[in-house]
């Protein structure tokens, strides 16, 4: 393959970004779930 | 706590508003409404996100065929194109969240356009990033200052502004206005970026996929192009999705613990 750096430099940079902010998303929800489960009344009452 | 929560819990319950543009949009500013339909669509924008994301970097990678001229540098086109399209549209809807916010005074396109600009940045980054690889190979520099890059860069400090801008004000409305604002007089980018390579001589090639006009690409290239572009337009939703919903429950978080703190 011609230009390998080039073109493995660029999917490797498509995967640090699209999975850098999918996990970031991912685990920020899941951050957010247990704290509002935690201090939902709502929820509380609920168990 | 700011503006934002109390228009929330100012937000008529279903069934009883009146049917207009504004209030069918406020349909979806009740934060618990929200939260349910995000939990429905979320897995139906990640499972295409992937699927089709993975389908169109390996076609394109090893199976698509590589060019006459460029060989093997076309392949960074799989990766850098989606990303200049993620990059213009992201900022568009940017721009539509500003104007709901500006108008109807929306919550959530407040919310949206502060979740949607940092993705929107990092795309335009990708998309600056891979054009300097390709760039490199094909024209012996990373960078030039030619009229479509310089614009894409000027759309990559607009992002940027608009993050440092909505985190600017302790009063985060103030913020959310004066971001809305950045984002609308920026829309005047969109149009440059798009056209830049017909109204200046540019080293940037004119663009091979119009909307009226047939491609000027063989349909080797064309197919494993559009999966990846449809793939990242998934996951740029689904990113922001998540983000939103993150942002939501969030913001309920510190609701409840300001209004604890207060009835103590």
């Amino acid at each position: 393959m011609t230009h390998l750096p080039f073109v493995a430099a660029s999917y490797a940079l498509a995967v640090l970004v699209l999975g850098g902010f999918g996990i970031g998303a991912w685990v920020r929800v899941g951050a957010a779930r247990r704290r509002l489960a935690a201090v939902d009344p709502r929820r509380e009452r609920a168990k | 706590m700011g503006g934002m929560d109390a228009r929330m819990s100012n937000v008529a319950p279903a069934g009883d508003a009146a049917p207009s543009a504004g209030s069918s949009l406020h349909r979806f500013a009740n934060p618990g409404r929200f939260l349910r339909l995000s939990e429905a669509v979320l897995p139906w924008l990640i499972a295409p996100a992937i699927l089709l994301t993975l389908t169109g970097l390996t076609w394109g990678l090893c199976f698509s065929p590589a060019d006459w001229q460029q060989g093997d540098a076309v392949r960074i086109m799989y990766v850098h194109v989606p990303s200049a399209w993620l990059a213009s549209s992201g900022y568009f809807g940017l721009a539509v969240c500003s104007l709901l916010s500006l108008v109807w005074r929306h919550p959530l396109a407040d919310l949206a356009a502060v979740e949607i600009g940092p993705v929107g940045a990092g795309f335009t980054a990708l998309c600056l990033a891979t054009g300097s690889l390709w760039g490199k190979p094909m024209w012996g520099a990373w960078w030039v200052w030619d009229a479509r890059l310089t614009s894409v860069l000027v759309l990559l400090f607009l992002y940027l502004g608009h993050i440092v801008l909505v985190r600017a004000f302790d009063d985060p409305v103030r913020g959310y206005r004066s971001g809305a604002i950045l984002a609308l007089v920026g829309v005047i980018n969109l149009p440059i970026i798009k056209f830049s390579v017909d109204w200046w001589n540019t080293l940037h090639q004119p663009d091979s996929i119009t909307l009226l006009g047939a491609p000027s690409m063989a349909p080797a290239m064309l197919w494993p192009l559009l999966v990846s572009a449809l793939g990242f337009t998934f996951a740029f939703a689904a990113i922001v999705v998540a983000r939103l919903q993150a942002a939501v429950m969030e913001r309920r978080i510190r609701g409840l613990l300001m209004a604890r703190a207060g009835s103590r």
